[in-house]
């Protein structure tokens, strides 16, 4: 039952092949035996599950369910769940139990989805690898010496070795696209705007945003419908009509006109990621659409840029956290000061104090201008890079990342370079464009992702064309060994 | 771009951030690499651009003064360390 993807759970039980309790119970066991060597859950909620499986399997037998009641999800621990410990990651918030739900746990919970858990992560989703969790790094079920990218790690992790057909993410600078890519699986970003942040831990205001994890892109499409929406309570929610995302699914991408930056096969690629790269590109090419090289100028200042803006945001969002409403509070306080300083120094791992620190100085008097409204200016020709290049093309592809999966600890003493994990994926986040990235192939036995770039609010087509990708080769549907 | 020990202590004072004397050295070269890469936003020439605050354009929304948010006054202060009558207390700071 575990193999199966979001789409074929569903229709097992509109067609009472088998009861959400059943389900929800026997995926439960495999998780809670593969957990112990994956880590990807930091919480499971076995009672809270049997019982939304439950209160589903009545909605079955009354007629009422919608598309997806009743099908197991997971959610990662930087979306506020009601009662459920919400950790984000990091020790300040290792008691938190939120008294609300995120935008994104009410439209699951309102579609009838079946919550089992949620999903470890880098702490507050700064990191690339996984690594910088309180609860420990997350093993990639293709090679468990391996990270499974990051931040979003747990839920790849766990999408990848089938604990869960669907798990959410959030993408910042590439923490949704980059762990599809290392874990073999589909995930999308959506266009800025398009999920609500209501409820989601916040780390870079202007950049955070909320997507999916899934097998494959119908299970994406099937999952945007419920994720995507107006939100009033996220005050950059837009308000735009959400369309039938799987409706456009089957549309041939003959005449499509595909745009490769030629920046994106430069210096930092791997040649084995290349050629896989290159490989899936010929592969759209043979279902009659047209590739065109393009050029996007300031790719390679897409990361000096992002790391001004997001430990900027960082710094500014994560000043709430001050041992005084919530979260963890020091014992060895003497004054308010202090207070301050050793709930913050002891509640925070080294990566969230030194992205904080590199948000202070920027914003710092006498450095502002030259770095963060520089970084700005910056922000404005990156984005104008990709206006031109959508004047010529209807969707850009390249590599979602520089490598397949590095081993744990490999980058975890440099942290420059590992921030150039996040080389292809952060300058889509600094647009605001939405981005995908869906299994092209394997290197060494490892998954390679290929990047889908879309215009804003073009959800739609990348899932269409990520879809009639998937049709054709069947990357998505190996799973690793042991997990299958 | 090298970032000085004396730079650490301000910034880490600025962040309510306490570093251990022994490693602020650490400190000081890990935040001087990244500071190297961020540097390279200096090649390109930004004089004449306006600097891009969000995606899409977008303006802040507006939304009537009422109120919106249910009470949870009760439940949120379930989740802090200290509290009498109301009041998040802290560490007494006016003798």
């Amino acid at each position: 039952m575990h193999n199966k993807s979001l789409a074929e759970l569903a229709k097992g039980l509109q067609a009472r092949e088998f009861s959400s309790e059943e389900l929800t119970s026997s995926l439960l066991d495999r998780l809670e035996e593969k957990n112990a060597e994956l880590n990807a859950f930091v919480t499971i909620t076995r009672d809270n599950a049997l019982e939304q499986a439950r209160a589903a399997d009545q909605k079955i037998a009354a007629g009422e369910a919608g598309l997806l009641t009743g099908v197991p999800i997971a959610q990662k621990d930087i979306f506020c769940t009601k009662g459920v410990k919400t950790t984000c990651g990091s020790k300040i918030l290792d008691n938190f139990i939120s008294p609300y739900d995120a935008h994104t746990v009410e439209n699951c919970n309102d579609a009838g989805l079946v919550m089992l858990g949620k999903t470890n992560m880098d702490e507050f989703a700064m990191g690339s690898s996984n690594e910088t969790s309180y609860y420990g790094a997350v093993k990639n079920p293709w090679n468990l010496d391996c990270v499974p990218g990051g931040s979003s790690g747990g839920s790849a992790a766990a999408v990848a070795a089938r604990l869960v057909p669907a798990a959410t993410g959030t993408d910042t600078g590439g923490s949704i696209r980059q762990p599809a890519s290392l874990c073999g699986i589909t995930g999308i970003k959506p266009t800025y705007g398009r999920v609500s942040r209501y409820g989601m831990i916040a780390f870079a205001s202007s950049l955070d945003q909320g997507g999916v994890f899934t097998q494959n892109a119908g299970d994406a499409a099937l999952m945007m419908g419920v994720m995507a929406g107006f939100d009033p309570r996220d005050s950059t929610s837009l308000d735009r009509p959400v369309p039938d995302y799987t409706a456009t699914l089957n549309e041939s991408v003959s005449g499509l006109k595909i745009g490769v930056p030629k920046e994106y096969f430069s210096e930092g690629l791997e040649a084995g990621t290349a050629e896989i790269i290159q490989a899936a590109i010929k592969e759209y090419e043979k279902l009659g659409a047209k590739i065109i090289e393009i050029s996007l100028p300031n790719s390679a200042l897409a990361i000096p840029t992002y790391y001004v803006i997001a430990p900027a945001e960082c710094s500014s969002n994560l000043s709430r956290f001050d041992g005084v409403r919530y979260g963890y509070r020091s014992d060895n306080v003497t004054d308010l000061e202090s207070l301050y300083v050793n709930s913050r120094s002891e509640g925070f791992g080294a990566e969230v104090k030194r992205r904080i620190m590199i948000g202070t100085y920027v914003l710092s008097a006498g450095y502002y201008d030259a770095y963060y409204i520089k970084a700005q200016k910056m922000r404005r020709l990156i984005s104008d890079d990709f206006e031109q290049a959508f004047k010529q093309v209807d969707v850009i592809m390249g590599p979602t990342a520089p490598s397949p999966a590095f081993k744990i600890g490999e980058k975890t003493d440099d942290p420059v370079s590992m921030y150039l994990s996040d080389l292809y994926t952060g300058a889509v986040n600094l647009a605001g464009l939405p981005g995908m990235s869906i299994p092209a192939g394997f290197d060494h036995g490892l998954p390679v992702g290929l990047q889908l770039i879309g215009n804003y609010f073009d959800e739609a087509l990348l899932l269409n064309v990520a879809h009639q990708f998937q049709l054709a080769t069947d990357f998505h549907k190996q799973a690793p060994s042991g997990y299958a | 771009m090298s970032i000085e020990d004396s730079d650490i202590k301000k910034i880490a004072h600025l962040a309510r951030i306490g570093i251990a004397d022994g490693d602020i050295p650490g400190y000081a070269k890990e935040l001087s690499n990244i500071m190297d890469l961020v540097e390279q936003m200096n090649a390109v020439d930004t004089e004449s651009i306006e600097p891009m605050a969000h995606p899409l354009h977008a303006v802040q929304r507006l939304r009537d003064d009422v109120v919106s948010e249910p009470d949870l006054r009760e439940a949120a202060q379930a989740l802090a360390p200290e509290t009498e009558a109301g009041l998040y207390l802290v560490p007494k700071v006016i003798e």
